[in-house]
């Protein structure tokens, strides 16, 4: 087990491909169930429903990569975000392009007076504008040429997540519950981002609190690096991690 | 005498092609598992006819909050619902205010086919033959006085057996409204029976509206009580949302909900929106009754 964990499970060339197909699932079954005649009285609804669904469903997880590094350490998260970004924007792709192409059959005025005149479709469609800037510079050049300015670029998620948020919320003629399960999943990793981060760092590193299959190697990098963050965080915060330990 | 109240005689499906329609369906569907292209290619139908939509689909995409609010809930949740017995109270301005037995409120009116376009809100449709009777047959019997110029439906309320009465969605329970004019229309029914037979439940059993020119959300569902007022009664999407549902709620592709452009609509099984007619195709028989009506205010 501790063979499989240590050099397989955390082996990015083997859970990337894993991960790879397993967002590739709900497409699957989409296109199963449309061929097989399982998507009920209105599929085009059905579809259009579903990868928005799926869309917002990636981009909380893609959101998830850093409050989990944050509250459990789990650094090797961050192989798999630009995976899962793409992901999102490839549902959210999907989910746009069943409603512009088979849903209003290209009718562009239609189309256009439905961006302009229902603001569900206009704050989504403004979310979906905004999504295209980051799936173009994703790749690692991208990253490299744009610098700090990547990251204040990649903030624009935040924008999207509160724009997926609205446009579906408003989509909805009087039950909200599930857009307001989301919006409060995605308030809580805003949350867990904005706390101070001396405080999470010295959580993770209470004995017992890093993963249970770490190795004591490990565990002494993990103890360096907090002290690392020890030495940066704040005069106070120091002052609290050190009294305490 | 030309009876005005429904679809043309030869838009409509002979019963016994109807009856067999289930059978075709089925086959058609069977060939669908196979090969995809034929079956999109008879669905393709652009400017189509009025064929009648399956009854799978009708009894199993409903709107009908109470059971829950997607359109599958309301044929999943809403097999213990109990239609019978039933009462309905009729109260206010009316000669015989009582709680009817359903069965004895109805006895001796002749129940009709009618087979009319249903125009949803959210701009799909669907084409259904209806049993019923018309609830102007009903009114007559009932004796409403000089005052009564409008009538109020309310529906059930039973949260233990409708479990989106448990949860806040709507104010429940759900009341629906019509002016007289449009109450004694000779379009208007209260069915009790689809493809001919008994409602099933997560129709509206056993009693529902239908007023074929107006949106779906008219059809007030499962009806315990009918009143004869004075002044226009409220309607609950009205309530809950008044810039989006107005009290009238004529079909109107000229005048847009906030949420969906109302000039097309899909009817279900179809992969081409088709145009949205004014009062839903029925303008002959009822635009009579709102001349001088600015239907840009009274949406």
């Amino acid at each position: 087990m501790a063979f499989v964990s240590r050099f397989t499970l955390h082996d990015s060339r083997v859970v990337k491909p894993l991960l790879f197909v397993a967002c590739l699932i709900p497409l699957a079954v989409l296109i199963a169930d449309l061929l097989g005649g399982r998507l009920g009285a209105e599929p085009i609804r059905e579809a259009t429903f579903r990868t928005g669904e799926w869309g917002l469903r990636l981009l909380t997880a893609t959101l998830a990569v850093t409050p989990l590094r944050r509250l459990f350490g789990w650094n090797g998260l961050v192989k798999y975000r630009r995976m899962l970004g793409l992901f999102t924007f490839s549902y959210i792709a999907i989910h746009f392009l069943i409603w512009f192409a088979v849903d209003q059959f290209f009718a562009l005025k239609y189309i256009l007076e439905d961006i302009a005149k229902r603001p569900y479709i206009t704050v989504g469609f403004t979310g979906f504008l905004l999504m295209m800037p980051l799936a173009i510079t994703s790749t690692a050049g991208w990253v490299r040429r744009l610098g700090k300015r990547w990251t204040r670029l990649h903030a624009l998620i935040y924008v999207v997540a509160l724009a997926g948020i609205i446009h579906f919320t408003w989509s909805q003629k009087a039950d909200i519950l599930r857009p307001s399960i989301y919006a409060g999943i995605i308030v809580v990793l805003l949350v867990v981002r904005l706390l101070p981060k001396g405080l999470l760092r010295r959580y993770r590193s209470e004995p017992g609190t890093s993963g249970s299959d770490a190795t004591g190697r490990l565990r002494v990098r993990s103890t360096a690096s907090s002290n690392e963050s020890r030495a940066s965080c704040s005069s106070r915060a120091g002052a609290w991690a050190a009294g305490n330990s | 005498m030309t009876r005005a109240y429904d679809i043309p005689a030869s838009e409509i499906t002979p019963e016994e092609v109807y009856l067999r329609r289930r059978e075709f369906i089925r086959m058609a569907g069977a060939a669908a598992v196979g090969v995809v292209a034929p079956s999109v290619a008879g669905r393709v139908n652009p400017q189509g006819d009025d064929t009648l939509t399956p009854y799978d689909n009708v009894t199993t995409y409903n709107n009908y909050y109470e059971f829950g609010t997607d359109k599958e809930d309301p044929s999943r949740n809403a097999g213990t619902f109990k239609p019978r017995p039933w009462t309905v109270e009729v109260s206010g301005h009316v000669a015989r205010p009582a709680r009817y037995d359903l069965d004895d409120l109805l006895r001796g009116i002749a129940v009709e086919e009618r087979v009319y376009r249903l125009r949803c809100v959210e701009a799909w449709s669907m084409v259904i033959p209806w049993m019923g009777v018309s609830l102007k047959s009903l009114i007559d019997r009932l004796r409403p006085t000089s005052r009564a110029k409008f009538i109020e439906f309310t529906t059930v309320l039973r949260p233990a057996e409708m479990p989106g009465q448990r949860r806040d969605i709507l104010p429940w329970p759900y009341i629906e409204g019509l002016r007289m004019d449009e109450a004694v229309h000779p379009l208007t029914i209260l069915a009790t029976g689809l493809y001919g037979k008994t409602l099933p439940n997560q129709n509206g059993a056993p009693l529902r509206l239908i007023v074929p020119w107006k949106y779906g959300f008219k059809g007030i569902k499962a009806i315990v009580r009918i009143r004869f007022v004075e002044q226009q009664p409220l309607n609950t999407w009205n309530v809950v949302a008044p810039n989006e549902y107005g009290f009238y709620a004529n079909v109107n592709p000229q005048v847009d909900h906030p949420r969906w452009s109302q000039a097309r609509e899909r009817r279900i099984g179809e992969f081409f929106r088709r145009p949205t007619l004014m009062f839903n195709g029925y303008a002959d028989q009822v635009a009579r009754l709102y001349t001088g009506m600015d239907l840009r205010q009274n949406y």
